[in-house]
């Protein structure tokens, strides 16, 4: 009987490939769970290349002077980092893998709304990828001037900065199409019954970076073009010596750049907002405030690009506008984090994975946050600017934060995307190994940096030896997490046990769905009457 | 009375044309005055006024949801705060050299 009724069955996203056979099934597919799992596995490899490449940065960086490879390699090194892990993963991470596979089940939908237009966004995603990449291979080698390509000396480098601009160029194409697609399909395929309000965060969360997305990566595409309009044609935009000026294209840069640090962060703040809830048993708190925090981050977001800029030269006054608006963003960062705080007050806290990782980002996060204010301050900035102080700010924001949002995710939906569970147990020593060797990777630039420790330079002072040692076993230790944590989750998607729909008993809709998902997501379209997290505690 | 009409006249669209080609007359002559700190401002004024003509008439903005005005009017508003901001900088920074 029961085998009769698989049969009547829809077939998962899995078994339904839509008639074609191997790669072409997956490469030609329109589903949004087969184009999250390809962005999946195309972003995991682009990340394990930019570890590889911090790893050796961290080796050549474990003694002063040379140890393994060249000042000039070590520039590559740095510039191909940033690029990869900004343009490659941060930014498209979450979006890209958990909004198309998790998104539309939450909202009640059978896919996004533009699926041909999404496959079109991963097509130009690993086109844009294929070309940073050729950077290393091709030409006068991969460029040299940092992942922010700053005028005049992207102008004049011999290096392959074309191609990467070119690259960054067409990953905002992508950018832009996913954007789209998302804002569509939150506004025009919400299930009946899902209001605004009764919308998850997570879907919220990508509301917000969706708009930053569609209205602030053609400011970076304009101001890509117009550094290779200058490198090919000679038009004097940013080089002072052809009347233009080096500070225009660290405003264009940030307007965009900074905007996009909300997009790498947002969709992870609305990735903890679910998780919270689930493994504390409680509704929300705030539900609201959490949702006008993520507008208010979007919108103040688009008005602090100057900070980036204080010691660049900028006139008095504009530094002090950007300083107070760098001041304002805090306000609804800390909304947030306020708000998880008191959901977990009075929880049933269950230290599962997806939590540990959720925790470990409030915790990251905030140190990341903190330090960003200490760097947002007119004063102590002058000391800091581009020391290993912000490199240690930064790392602390984007992988202590999306970072650890994106493997919060991972460990969340794993029993959804593949109906199979990992190993718990292993899963929570992964966490252990990764957290721990995070803050010996990075606290310890913190520290480097207030000493004064300039970053980017390939060599230091006998004086910021230590700091530099612990930060390169930590680079060790985090790495051997990493490499763990994908030993586990691919042990658990091969033989892990099978789970049922809800494995962890969540009350969001993309749980109501199979574990994994029939192909149109659902049999019968959900009906919402409540919202989305109505735990009785 | 137009606002019915999704279909722009003749003699509204020659209008318009008419519009837009003065100002652009006026942008050329403008550019010719050493306007200094207001020059950009005036380019910038009159490419506005001409982008919206287009939007209202050519694009059918104006017999359309008033929703997509406000999209695009917050839209405009964080541009317009892209240029206001760069320029706090390029002002003061001129005033002081």
């Amino acid at each position: 009987m029961i085998e009769q009724e698989e049969k009547q069955k829809p077939l998962n996203f899995f078994q339904d490939s839509g008639g074609k056979k191997g790669i072409l099934a997956w490469i030609t597919s329109t589903d949004h769970k087969r184009i999250g799992l390809l962005y999946l596995y195309s972003l995991s490899v682009f990340f394990l290349v930019g570890v590889t490449l911090g790893l050796l940065m961290r080796l050549e960086l474990i003694n002063p002077g040379k140890d393994i490879v060249e000042a000039q390699t070590y520039n590559g090194f740095f510039t191909l980092h940033g690029v990869i892990m900004i343009f490659l993963f941060v930014i498209p991470g979450i979006p890209a893998v958990f909004g198309n596979i998790a998104m539309p089940l939450m909202l009640g939908a059978r896919d996004v709304a533009f699926p041909k237009l999404n496959l079109l966004s991963w097509y130009l995603y690993i086109f844009g990828a294929a070309l940073a990449l050729s950077t290393l291979l091709v030409g006068k080698g991969a460029p040299d001037t940092g992942w922010t390509f700053y005028a005049p000396y992207s102008i004049k480098t011999g290096t392959n900065v074309t191609m990467a601009v070119f690259a960054a160029f067409i990953l905002g194409f992508s950018s832009i199409l996913t954007g789209l697609n998302f804002l569509t399909t939150i506004h025009r395929m919400r299930c009946e019954g899902m209001t605004w309000f009764r919308m998850p965060l997570f879907a919220w969360a990508l509301y917000a970076t969706s708009w930053i997305q569609l209205l602030a990566t053609p400011v970076i595409g304009i101001t890509l073009l117009m550094i290779a309009a200058e490198r090919t044609l000679g038009v004097g935009l940013f080089d002072p010596t052809l009347g233009g000026d080096p500070i225009l294209y660290q405003h264009l840069f940030w307007i965009y750049s900074h905007p996009a640090v909300y997009i790498m962060i947002l969709p992870g703040m609305g990735v903890i907002s679910e998780i919270l809830p689930v493994f504390a048993r409680r509704r929300i708190f705030g539900y609201t405030a959490i949702v006008y925090s993520s507008l208010a981050i979007a919108f103040i977001g688009y008005f602090v690009w100057g900070h980036h800029m204080f010691t660049s030269g900028m006139s008095g006054p504009a530094r002090i506008i950007f300083s107070i608006l760098t001041f304002l963003v805090a306000i609804p960062s800390a909304i947030k984090v306020f708000n998880w705080l008191a959901t977990l007050y009075k929880g049933s806290i269950d230290l599962k994975p997806p939590m540990l990782f959720a925790l470990g980002f409030i915790f990251l996060f905030l140190i990341g946050g903190l330090t960003g204010l200490v760097s947002g301050a007119l004063a102590t900035t002058v000391h800091l600017h581009d020391t290993y102080f912000v490199v240690g700010h930064f790392h602390y924001v984007m992988f202590g934060g999306t970072g650890f949002a994106f493997f919060a995710a991972i460990h969340y939906w794993f029993p959804k995307i593949y109906g199979r569970m990992y190993d718990i147990k292993a899963a929570t020593r992964n966490f252990w190994i990764i957290f721990g060797g995070f803050n010996v990777l990075y606290f310890p630039m913190l520290w480097a940096g207030m000493m004064g420790m300039p970053r980017r330079y390939y060599d230091y002072l006998p004086e910021f030896h230590i700091p530099n040692i612990i930060s390169t076993l930590g680079s060790w230790i985090v790495a051997f997490g990493i490499i763990m944590m994908i030993i586990t989750l691919v042990k658990g998607f091969r033989n892990g046990k099978p789970v049922g729909k809800n494995p962890w008993n969540a009350l969001t809709l993309e749980w109501q769905a199979d574990s994994p998902p029939i192909t149109e997501n659902f049999e019968e379209l959900p009906v919402v009457t409540e919202g989305p997290y109505e735990y009785k505690s | 009375m137009e606002k019915n009409h999704h279909i722009v006249g003749y003699i509204t669209n020659i209008w318009v044309w008419v519009a837009l080609v003065v100002l652009t007359i006026i942008t050329i002559t403008v550019a010719e005055l050493d306007l200094q700190m207001l020059t950009v401002t005036v380019a910038l004024a009159i490419a506005t006024v001409k982008a919206g003509v287009v939007l209202a008439y050519f694009m059918h903005l104006k017999f359309d949801k008033i929703i997509l005005t406000i999209f695009l009017g917050i839209v405009l508003l964080v541009f317009l705060s892209f240029i206001v901001l760069t320029f706090v900088d390029y002002s003061f920074r001129t005033t002081a050299i």
